[in-house]
C-alpha cells in the first residue's frame, strides 16, 4: 500500500511537470512591440557578441562593437527619431530565436538567414546583407569544393543553418556542431575535422587572424540575412523595413560595410554594397 | 511533447546511449585513478602524498568544462587526435577521479590505524596490508558516496555538448534548435537523464539507512 | 601558432578580471539565497510532516538529479512562457540557487541526522518545543558538522557557474570566449588563464575551509 502511495505521487508530479512545460507552447501574448519600444524610447537587439566584424564586445570597455551593431543604432535612430536608444542583448545561434519567442528581445540581428523553416517560427525583415555559405580550409589542403567534403569531417556551430546544408549538398560529410565559431574553428585547427563551414563573412572574419587558412569554392548557397521579428508584429516589422530602406537610401549603408569590411582578404566587399 | 519525443527518438536514444557508455568508462577508469591516487596520499613516502595531493588539488578546484575543452583543443593539437567523445570522456574521468580519490582517502583514514600495524607487524608489505586489509574495509564504507560520485558523473557528463561527444544534452541542443521547441525538447532530455539518476539515487539512500 | 604574448595583454586580463568579479558575485549571492532555502528543506523533509515532506522530498530528488545545464535552460528559456523574463545575471542566480538549494537540503538533513537522536529527545525531555530544541540544541551542532560539505559545495558552486555561458552570462567562462572571439589563436592561453583564476579561488577556499576546521575540533 505504501509503495503504492508512493508510485502515486511519481507519477503525479510527473504529470504536473509535464503540464506546467506543456504551457510554454503557447503562443506569445499580443502586445505591440512598435508602442511599447516608442514608450520607452529604446529597441532591443538581440546580436552576437563573438563574431569578429559583425558582432564582438569589445574588452576594453565592453561595449558590442561591429557591422550589425552599428546597422541596429542606424535603424533604432529612423524608427525612434534621433533620440532613440539601442539596448543590446548578447545571444548565440542556439538562444535567438528562444529569446525572441519569450520577449527578452524585441528583434534579432544577429547573422540570421532567412529561411522558410523560421519563417514558420518567427518573421523577418528584408534582407540587411546577402551572405553566402562557405568552406575554411588549410592553405595545403586537397579540398577545393563543397563536393570533396563527402566522407571528411566539418566542424560548424550549434543551431546554424550551416549544418542543415552541408548534409543535403555533401551528405556523406560528418559533421561537428561546436558552442561557438571561435571553437570550430580551433577544433579545426587541432584537427578535429578539415574542413569549417559557415557563411563566408563569418569565415573571412575568422581567416583575418589565421593566414595559413584560407576559403576554397566561393559560396554554394546564398544566405539573405534578415532581421527577425515576433510573428504578429506586423506594424514594428514594417517599421523596421522602413528604416533599413532609409538607411540603404542615405549612403549610411555603404559607409558601414566598407568601415567594417572594405579591407578584409577573400571577401569581396563590393558584391555587398547596396544601390 | 510526445510527437517531438517520436520523431526524434533514434537520436535521443542514439544520445541516451553515449551519455551512459561515457558515465560507465569513466567510472571504470576514475574508481581505479582515483583509488592509486589515494593510496599515494596516504603512502609513508613525502614525495608520493605531495604527488597524490597535488593531483587531487589542481582538479577538483578547476571547472569540468575548462578541463574538457582543454582536452580537447589541445591534446589534438600537440599530442595525439582525440575526437569529442574520447576528450570529454577523459575529461570526466580525471575530474571525478580526484574527487574519488578524496572518497576513497577518507575511506581509509578511517579504518583504524592499528590494522594497518598490526598487518605490517606480521610481516606484510604496505601493498599487501593496503590491498588485503585496509582496501576492503575502505570500500565498504565509501560505497554510498561513491554511488553519489556516480550520479554527479552522470549529470556532469552533460558537458560533452560543449566538445560535439553525441551525448543526450547534444542531441538535446541540435533538436532543439532545428523544431525550435526548445522547453519540450529539454523536458524531454531530463526524462532521460531521470532515468539513470533517480532509481540510483534511491537505492543509494535506501543503503545508507541499511549501513546507517 | 598560439600567441600568448597578446593574449595576456592587460586589456584581455582585465576583461576576464572583471568576468572572475561576475562569476563570485553570482556565486556569492546564490549561495547565501541557497543557504536559507536549503535550510528550510532540508528541515521540512527532515520533520517528515505527512505527504508535505514527501513531496518536497520528491521534489528535491528530482531537482537533485538533473543536469545543472538543464536547469540553467529551464530558467532562461522556460521561465519566460510563465511571464518572468529575467535577464541573464538574475536568470544564472535563480538556476544556481534553485540547484544548490535542493544540494545543499540534502546536506542539511544529514548533518541533522548525524547529529544524536539522544539530544532531541532530551531536550524536548526538559520541556523545550520541537523548533525550540531544534533551534539551540540540534542545529548549531549539525551545521557545525556540515562546514566541509558546505564549503565544498560552495566550491562546486563557483566551478559551476562556467555552465552559465551557455546562455551568454558575462562570466568567467563567457569573458574567455568573448577574449578569444578578436583572435582564435589566443583561445589555449585563454583557458590557461582561466584554469588559474578559477583555482586559485576555489583553492583558497577549500584552505579556509581546512582551517575553520582544525579551529573547531
Amino acid at each position: 500500500m505504501k509503495r503504492f502511495k508512493y508510485l502515486a505521487l511519481i507519477i503525479t508530479s510527473l504529470l504536473l511537470v509535464l503540464t506546467l512545460a506543456g504551457c510554454g507552447t503557447q503562443p506569445l501574448s499580443s502586445q505591440n512591440v512598435l508602442e511599447n519600444d516608442k514608450k520607452s524610447n529604446t529597441i532591443t537587439w538581440g546580436v552576437k557578441a563573438d563574431q569578429k566584424l559583425i558582432g564582438l564586445i569589445d574588452v576594453k570597455d565592453g561595449k558590442e562593437k561591429g557591422f550589425e551593431i552599428d546597422l541596429a543604432k542606424a535603424i533604432t535612430k529612423k524608427v525612434l527619431g534621433k533620440n532613440g536608444n539601442a539596448k543590446f542583448v548578447t545571444v548565440t545561434s542556439q538562444s535567438r530565436i528562444p529569446l525572441l519567442k519569450n520577449g527578452n528581445i524585441d528583434a534579432i540581428i544577429a547573422t540570421m538567414s532567412i529561411l522558410p523553416d523560421r519563417k514558420k517560427v518567427i518573421d523577418f525583415s528584408d534582407s540587411y546583407f546577402d551572405a553566402g555559405q562557405s568552406i575554411l580550409v588549410k592553405k595545403n589542403s586537397s579540398i577545393k569544393s563543397v563536393k570533396d567534403l563527402n566522407g571528411k569531417t566539418v566542424t560548424s556551430a550549434v543551431g546554424s543553418n550551416s549544418v542543415n546544408n552541408i548534409q543535403k549538398i555533401a551528405p556523406k560529410a560528418r559533421v561537428l556542431q561546436l558552442p561557438d565559431f571561435a571553437q570550430a574553428l580551433t577544433a579545426l585547427k587541432s584537427g578535429q575535422g578539415e574542413a569549417m563551414t559557415t557563411d563566408n563573412v563569418i569565415l573571412a572574419g575568422l581567416a583575418v587572424e589565421n593566414p595559413d587558412y584560407k576559403l576554397v569554392g566561393g559560396t554554394f548557397t546564398t544566405e539573405p540575412y534578415g532581421i527577425g521579428i515576433n510573428k504578429g508584429q506586423d506594424d514594428f516589422r514594417k517599421a523596421i523595413n522602413k528604416g533599413l530602406k532609409e538607411v540603404i537610401k542615405d549612403g549610411t549603408y555603404n559607409k558601414l560595410i566598407m568601415k567594417w569590411f572594405g579591407n578584409v582578404p577573400g571577401f569581396d566587399y563590393k558584391e555587398v554594397l547596396r544601390k | 511533447m510526445i510527437k517531438l519525443l517520436v520523431d526524434n527518438w533514434s537520436a535521443f536514444i542514439s544520445g541516451f546511449g553515449w551519455t551512459v557508455l561515457s558515465s560507465l568508462l569513466a567510472l571504470f577508469f576514475s574508481l581505479i585513478i582515483g583509488s592509486l591516487f589515494a593510496i599515494l596520499e596516504v603512502m609513508p613516502s613525502k614525495v608520493a602524498r605531495v604527488i597524490g595531493n597535488v593531483y587531487v588539488e589542481v582538479f577538483r578546484n578547476i571547472p569540468l568544462l575548462v578541463i574538457t575543452m582543454f582536452f580537447y583543443l589541445v591534446i589534438p593539437l600537440y599530442v595525439v587526435k582525440i575526437n569529442g567523445f574520447t576528450a570529454g570522456t577523459i575529461g570526466l574521468t580525471i575530474y571525478t577521479s580526484a574527487f574519488i580519490a578524496e572518497t576513497v582517502r577518507s575511506g581509509i583514514n578511517s579504518v583504524d590505524d592499528g590494522q594497518m600495524e598490526a598487518a605490517r607487524a606480521q610481516g606484510m608489505t604496505f601493498w599487501q596490508a593496503m590491498k588485503n586489509v585496509v582496501l576492503p574495509q575502505a570500500f565498504k564504507l565509501v560505497i554510498p558516496p561513491l554511488g553519489n560520485q556516480f550520479i554527479n558523473l552522470v549529470k556532469n557528463s552533460s558537458v560533452l555538448a560543449f566538445v560535439a561527444g553525441f551525448d543526450l544534452m547534444y542531441q538535446g541542443n541540435a533538436i532543439a534548435s532545428t523544431t525550435f521547441e526548445t522547453v519540450n525538447t529539454y523536458v524531454v532530455v531530463g526524462l532521460f537523464y531521470l532515468v539513470i539518476t533517480l532509481p540510483i539515487s534511491y537505492y543509494m539512500q535506501h543503503l545508507e539507512r541499511k549501513l546507517a | 601558432m598560439q600567441n600568448w604574448i597578446d593574449a595576456y595583454s592587460w586589456i584581455n586580463i582585465r576583461f576576464l578580471l572583471q568576468g572572475l568579479g561576475i562569476t563570485i558575485l553570482i556565486s556569492v549571492i546564490s549561495v547565501v539565497l541557497s543557504f536559507i532555502f536549503g535550510s528550510i528543506l532540508g528541515i521540512i523533509r527532515y520533520a517528515k510532516i505527512p505527504y508535505f515532506s514527501k513531496i518536497i522530498g520528491f521534489i528535491i530528488d528530482v531537482i537533485r538529479n538533473l543536469p545543472l545545464l538543464l536547469i540553467i535552460f529551464f530558467t532562461y528559456f522556460g521561465l519566460p512562457a510563465f511571464g518572468f523574463k529575467p535577464d541573464t545575471i538574475p536568470a544564472a542566480i535563480l538556476a544556481m540557487t534553485v540547484f544548490e538549494s535542493m544540494m545543499i537540503a540534502e546536506i542539511i538533513r544529514s548533518g541533522i541526522l548525524a547529529v544524536d537522536v539522544g539530544q532531541m529527545e532530551a531536550s524536548r525531555a526538559m520541556g523545550m518545543k520541537m523548533g525550540q530544541a531544534m533551534w539551540h540544541v540540534v542545529l548549531p551542532q549539525a551545521y557545525k558538522k556540515m562546514i566541509p560539505a558546505l564549503v565544498s559545495q560552495f566550491i562546486s558552486l563557483i566551478k559551476d557557474t562556467s555552465l552559465a555561458t551557455i546562455i551568454v552570462v558575462p562570466e568567467l567562462m563567457q569573458h574567455g570566449q568573448v577574449v578569444y572571439g578578436q583572435n582564435p589563436n589566443y583561445i589555449i592561453p585563454v583557458f590557461v588563464a582561466m584554469a588559474i583564476m578559477y583555482f586559485v579561488v576555489c583553492y583558497a577556499l577549500s584552505l579556509l575551509s581546512k582551517v575553520i576546521d582544525r579551529r573547531m575540533a
